[in-house]
């Protein structure tokens, strides 16, 4: 199956000389929520604003749904949802204007039903007939993704779509992304928040310094470079970590009462069967023992920062 | 062709002209009917006829030109750069529509709203002058293609201006003094042949002189001059904005 976004040997060099975007390359697959990770300024806006038309590239290729996005721009854009990063809203027209508003640039018949159901899903219809500038931050928010899914999309972008927004609404949309994607939408966001990309991403990209440096499918991404660590509560305290198992990344917590084992997931069962073996040898006894994976957000650090 | 596109841009910048009302057709239509009073029943009666045309008569095609230029220009640059503003101008740049359909859009109704400001104007004259339009037809080409190419010139200052000081800037200062000096109040034979010769540097000057002709049948330049002027001037707006949507300029980086 094709691609629903294909990016070739994608650059940009803005006028001033810095370049945002290194030879990108990046298939987007047709129906699956895609996180694109980076810290700040890592590109992540620019390439989502060159998809949508917002930004002109310098060089390479951008297909989406097929359609390339300069020769074919009409079909390539009827296909796309935008809801940028900023809070930009129209202020004085009511919620129902704005977003039949843009419904119609987008080139589609009026259709009202559609419309209703857009805003009744965002918890948006009762403030259908309100002007935007009397809505909360929050509820401009919806606002921006009613637009956005007013002409109906194949693909829907959010460029950080929880920020600044509490957690009761950040829960609510991320219902709302996964019915979008049961219903086939493919959803492409970025985001700061690791928890996000590892609630509901299928597949993780990172970027940093305009390149792509991983795309990876999430669990396998988490099991690849995922840590885990084993927490061993002793029943006695120990002054150092015995002899015998100095050979193990194994660490003793300050207070004497821990032993801290961290191993890669993939190679677990032998490291850890081998440890508690040794600490059986050595009479060593412990009262409970726990492990715990670490999150997207280690490995995210890990990777940006090496 | 998007014409829903086309449609939805017309339609809510026509919304914004009804909910604008006061600022947009009724402060002009008042200022411009200062003047009547002023200069045609109550100065206008101690003066005397330029061109066999009593004077209250005369300057009415010069004022519904200046509020015409204005509004055309305040109008279409305010249209364009509030989206810029707002920030909301990324759902037009990521629209399916081309510049020719966003030009449509914006300046169709910026155009559409000085043509209705300018037939009030001419309605609202009638209670204070009496004044009769000897070509009709020409009269409201005049009007429409004026129209057209000022909010053209508009939607340039709009995309050109980023801060609302320049928005004031050129109407202000350039178009208001260009009207005056343009014959509005005067026939341009009256002053000495140096400033006529000056005069007609002043491109305001064309407009209201074929205005005035197709009014009264009288102009300071032939009035196939004056429609060449406008032509061009007209083509020079459509140039400009080719150019912008060309190279993004202040749109697109």
């Amino acid at each position: 199956m094709q691609p629903d976004i294909s990016v070739k040997h994608l650059s940009k060099v803005y006028g001033d000389g810095f370049q945002a975007l290194k030879n990108i390359n990046l298939d987007i697959r047709r129906g699956e929520i895609f996180a694109l990770l980076g810290p700040n300024g890592a590109g992540k806006t620019t390439l989502i604003s060159i998809i949508c038309g917002i930004v002109n590239l310098s060089s390479g290729e951008v297909k989406a749904a097929g359609y390339d996005i300069v020769k074919d721009y009409r079909k390539a854009r009827e296909t796309i949802g935008l809801v940028p990063q900023e809070l930009n809203t129209d202020s004085f027209e009511t919620v129902w204007d704005a977003v039949s508003f843009s419904r119609g640039l987008f080139g589609k018949p009026p259709k009202p039903s559609h419309i209703e159901k857009v805003l009744k899903d965002l918890s948006l219809w009762e403030k259908r007939n309100n002007r935007i500038m009397s809505l909360s931050g929050g509820m401009k928010r919806r606002v921006m993704i009613a637009k956005a899914l007013s002409h109906e999309p194949q693909i829907l972008f959010l460029d950080e779509p929880t920020a600044g927004v509490d957690v009761e609404l950040r829960r609510d949309m991320w219902e709302m992304v996964r019915k979008l994607r049961e219903s086939g939408v493919t959803i492409i966001l970025t985001t700061h928040y690791i928890e996000e990309a590892e609630e509901m991403a299928d597949r993780i990209g990172v970027i940093r310094q305009g390149e792509i440096i991983l795309v990876e499918d999430k669990t396998q991404l988490m099991t690849k470079l995922g840590k885990k660590e084993l927490r061993l509560h002793l029943a006695q305290k120990l002054d150092k970590v015995p002899g015998e198992l100095t050979l193990e990344p194994v660490e003793l917590s300050e207070d004497g009462y821990e032993l801290i084992y961290t191993f890669d997931s993939q190679q677990e069962q032998a490291g850890v069967a081998r440890l508690l073996r040794t600490l059986g040898d050595l009479g060593i006894e412990y009262r409970d023992l726990q492990t715990r994976e670490s999150s997207l957000e280690e490995i995210f650090v890990g990777l940006v920062h090496e | 062709m998007n014409l829903y596109g086309i449609r939805a841009i017309y339609k809510f910048e026509m919304a914004r002209m009804r909910r604008t009302v006061m600022q947009s057709v009724l402060s002009p239509v008042i200022s411009t009917c200062l003047y009547f009073v002023v200069f045609g029943s109550a100065i206008g009666s101690r003066m005397g006829d330029i061109d066999n045309i009593a004077y209250g008569a005369y300057i009415i095609p010069g004022l519904v030109m200046l509020s015409l230029l204005m509004q055309s220009i305040s109008n279409a640059s305010f249209g364009i750069y509030m989206p810029k503003f707002s920030g909301t101008i990324y759902e037009v740049l990521s629209a399916p529509v081309s510049y020719v359909e966003v030009v449509l859009g914006y300046v169709g109704a910026a155009a559409t709203k000085s043509v209705i400001l300018g037939l009030i104007i001419l309605a609202t004259a009638k209670f204070f002058v009496d004044y009769d339009v000897l070509h009709p037809f020409w009269m409201f080409s005049f009007l429409v293609l004026t129209s057209i190419t000022f909010s053209l010139f508009g939607f340039i200052i709009g995309i050109w201006a980023d801060g609302f000081e320049k928005l004031q800037i050129v109407p202000m200062m350039i178009i208001t003094p260009l009207v005056f000096l343009g014959g509005t109040f005067y026939s341009i034979d009256m002053l000495p042949d140096v400033w006529q010769t000056v005069s007609l540097f002043n491109p305001v000057v064309y407009l209201i002189s074929g205005f005035r002709w197709a009014f009264y049948g009288v102009s300071d330049v032939h009035v196939g001059i004056s429609v060449g002027m406008t032509l061009v001037f007209l083509t020079a707006c459509m140039v400009g904005i080719w150019w912008i949507f060309k190279t993004g300029y202040r749109l697109r980086s």
